[in-house]
């Protein structure tokens, strides 16, 4: 089984590139070959998606959209089981003035807290994401990466957000970065032939230029990569609008080019309603329709549910409550 | 609701109060037109907002001496810091008065309230705040150690832009000490309306701003007029050479802002989603109703159909319809005759033989609009690639080769603006040296700035507007006696 997958993306990925094997030259004379981005054009057309004025149904709408996308996430040396319980819970019932509140997609938490929020969340159907592969800096070796991987799989993750490693795409070896997605996509294979969904980290904070976000788009959807993700959380910038659209029309025009679809999650610094439309306003527009669904595109968030729950409250009733009004079961121990 | 459909989301008309009839404004005085007055009307409803006066030659002669005697007896003897003064106050109360400005020229004018909002009236602010800056400082522009203003300036302005040309003109013309006869364009008169408002609201002294509304009678009127210095004129070429001849063998001086057809070229190794947008930008801001517009695209032939397929998915995203709605990307076109000529000239180039695309989107009942449109196989024979449009018409032209761009894009009778999509700086240089454009864009496309010169090469006039060469057009250099 697993063999057949590396070896189905490796052939896909030569007929591609059109190269009779995979090489760090290969790959960046494809990888250079795409258009740039320029770094005003692009800001420009951030900025220009963020004046949509989104209001009454639509606005009602786009929130209960925006929950259903949240990637509910604790990554913190400080979890504890008590806080991923309280978080899971959180994710059943995300507002319990209002059982109309959609719940998230899924909870992301690290490797080892993966069968707490299994079991708090049980057959609910919200999903359990757990980073794995040395998250946040992926430095570790292969080895390590995949064990990290598959005993989240096996602890019943149903996805899995692995980190590239930012360190080799950088010096150019982009052969490597490649490799290690490939053979993370197959560590996420689940004995019965299921695998997990897998979203590759890219940590756009560190790549800087647009130039490198796009590239990296493109290499971790050639090496099969479900998901192209911006940030860890723990680099600032983490997930700008800017960023999001140059992933967006990377998934657009793979789309284009090969006829699947890959998913967009922009993760860490989305904190309120008004950021998060914006966000779907560039789904929108620039990746189309039928990415406006969590299948395709998620929230990396902790307290942007809050406020999303806070914004649906007010629109319901037609003012504002507060933060004591809105359940959390994630406050900052600090 | 299966999609993401934007409700209605309509800026609020009550921020502005229109009168049912306006008057002329005359050494600082509302005073009544001799002429016929004649209604304007909101181009995206077709509904009358208001009965404007019509100015003869009477009236006109009124103002002018309304301007000269302002000119002689305060406005030339105020030191430039005085005047300064006065600017930065105009320019603060039209800050002060943003939103009032903005819903009154989506009104007027037709064009969305995103564009007056964000664009226009920020633009026209900063125009006067730049030139309130020059007022004290102009012998040290440059333009000898004693530049002196012309006198009385005849200014007249467009529709397309109402509030924002009418700083372009007032703004540097007050900053060097000239005193102003400005008319409006005939189915956009009420910006500068307000501004007489503004003018009031700043103090400033009684003549130095006159405003006379009126179609090509009072424009003509003004340019015939002895006592006026010099014209400054934006608008069709063919108007520009009429006051060009006009003028002739008088002592008048004259800056003409005229037409364009401009060109975006787009070489392989451009950055293509944002060209996409520069193009699309380009040509469907305002309606097209742009005199620099880049209305024709060159794309380099092995990536004109990927441009092509590009542009028509963006285009399927613009959002056509009422120009208050906030989150409206085109809007109506400004008049019932600029409508007809954009379907005439549309409808030439499906005869001519380019092939025509829309996006099909539904058109409002009243008022005029026209669907952004693109044609493909377009040649450079094609009287769409030749004559300016001036609506949301865009021609796709493709080239093999830079030298082979360069004589395409040059090749009209205009020279208004270009625009040079490449990752290539030395590239970038060498266009720009070789486009006969008087603005030329690299990367990006419509941007417009106080302190950047702007003006066109051939038929589309001549004198600059901005920066510090845009104040040569209202002194005479002179050096201390």
């Amino acid at each position: 089984m697993s063999t057949s997958t590396t070896t189905d993306s490796a052939a896909r990925a030569r007929d591609l590139l059109g190269v009779s094997g995979l090489t760090n030259r290969a790959l960046a004379a494809w990888l250079h070959g795409l258009p740039g981005v320029d770094q005003v054009g692009c800001e420009a057309r951030a900025a220009g998606l963020k004046t949509r004025s989104i209001k009454t149904d639509s606005k009602r709408w786009a929130i209960d959209l925006a929950i259903s996308m949240i990637d509910l996430t604790t990554l913190e040396g400080a979890d504890t089981p008590g806080k991923v319980r309280g978080l899971a819970t959180r994710a059943l019932v995300p507002d319990p003035s209002d059982p109309s509140t959609p719940s998230p997609a899924a909870v992301c938490v690290y490797g080892d807290m993966v069968a707490v929020a299994k079991e708090t969340l049980g057959e609910s159907g919200i999903g359990v994401a757990a980073v794995a592969t040395a998250f946040p800096s992926g430095r570790a070796s292969l080895e390590v990466k995949l064990a990290d991987t598959r005993e989240a799989v096996a602890a019943g993750a149903d996805e899995i957000d692995m980190v590239i490693d930012r360190g080799a795409f950088l010096a150019g070896d982009y052969l490597t970065v490649y490799d290690q997605i490939v053979a993370v996509k197959d560590a996420c294979t689940r004995a019965d032939g299921s695998a997990a969904r897998l979203k590759v980290i890219m940590e756009t904070g560190e790549l800087v230029t647009y130039d490198n976000v796009r590239r990296a788009s493109w290499l971790s959807m050639l090496a099969g990569g479900d998901f192209i993700k911006t940030s860890t959380g723990k680099i600032s910038p983490a997930a700008t609008l800017p960023v999001t659209v140059v992933m967006l029309e990377a998934v657009r025009d793979w789309h284009a080019l090969i006829g699947e679809m890959v998913g967009v999650k922009p993760a860490g610094g989305i904190r309120t309603s008004k950021d998060a439309i914006s966000f779907l306003v560039a789904v929108h527009e620039i990746a189309g329709e039928d990415w406006l669904d969590n299948t395709w595109f998620r929230f990396g968030a902790s307290s942007l549910l809050n406020d999303l729950i806070l914004q649906r409250q007010r629109m319901s009733l037609g003012v504002y409550s507060g933060a004591d009004y809105i359940a959390d079961d994630a406050p900052s121990a600090y | 609701m299966p999609t993401f459909e934007y409700a209605p989301a309509p800026e609020s008309r009550a921020v502005v109060d229109i009168p049912d009839s306006y008057r002329l404004w005359i050494g600082g005085e509302w005073v009544e037109g001799r002429g016929t007055p004649f209604p304007t009307i909101n181009p995206a409803t077709e509904e009358t907002l208001s009965t404007v006066a019509e100015a003869t030659a009477e009236d006109v002669d009124a103002a002018v001496r309304a301007a000269r005697t302002a000119y002689t007896r305060i406005w030339s003897r105020m030191s430039g810091t005085d005047r300064g003064k006065y600017l930065f106050r105009i320019a603060r109360i039209m800050q002060e008065r943003a939103r009032e400005l903005a819903v009154l020229e989506t009104l007027d004018n037709g064009k969305p309230i995103k564009e007056t909002r964000d664009f226009d009236v920020p633009t026209a602010a900063a125009h006067f705040f730049y030139h309130a800056g020059w007022a004290d400082k102009l012998e040290y522009a440059g333009l000898g150690s004693s530049p002196r203003p012309h006198g009385v300036v005849g200014q007249i302005i467009p529709w397309n832009f109402p509030l924002l040309m009418l700083a372009w003109k007032i703004a540097p013309a007050l900053a060097c000490g000239n005193t102003v006869v400005l008319k409006p364009a005939e189915t956009t008169p009420l910006a500068a309306l307000l501004f007489a408002d503004i003018c009031q609201q700043a103090d400033l002294p009684p003549g130095v701003v006159n405003l006379v509304t009126g179609a090509g009678a009072t424009g003509q009127a003004i340019v015939d007029h002895p006592g006026i210095d010099k014209i400054a004129f934006t608008g069709s070429t063919a108007v520009g050479k009429m006051i060009a001849r006009s003028i002739a063998g008088s002592d008048k001086h004259a800056t003409l802002e005229l037409g364009g057809k401009a060109a975006n070229v787009v070489f392989d190794d451009a950055p293509l989603d944002q060209a996409i947008e520069g193009i699309v930008g380009g040509i469907f801001f305002n309606q097209g109703q742009v005199c620099c517009a880049g209305s024709r695209v060159l794309a380099q032939e092995n990536i004109v159909d990927d441009v092509v397929d590009r542009l028509k998915r963006r285009l399927e995203t613009l959002r056509l319809g009422d120009p208050l709605d906030k989150n409206t990307d085109v809007g109506a076109i400004n008049s019932e005759r600029q409508l007809a000529r954009i379907t005439e000239l549309s409808a030439v180039g499906e005869a001519e033989g380019a092939v025509r695309w829309d996006t099909g989107c539904p058109l409002p009942k009243n008022g005029f609009w026209f669907r952004p449109t693109l044609f493909t196989e377009v040649s450079q024979s094609h009287r769409i690639a030749q004559e300016e449009i001036f609506g949301p018409v865009l021609s796709v032209l493709t080239f093999r080769t830079p030298g082979e761009a360069v004589a395409k894009a040059n090749n009209t009778p205009y020279g208004l603006s270009a625009g040079v999509w490449t990752e290539k700086g030395s590239r970038i240089l060498w266009m720009a040296d070789q486009l006969k454009a008087g603005v030329v864009w690299a990367n990006t496309f419509n941007q417009f700035d106080p302190t950047s010169p702007f003006g066109g090469y051939k038929e589309s006039g001549y004198g600059r507007e901005g920066g510090r060469h845009g104040l040569a057009a209202y002194v005479r250099k002179g050096t201390q006696q």
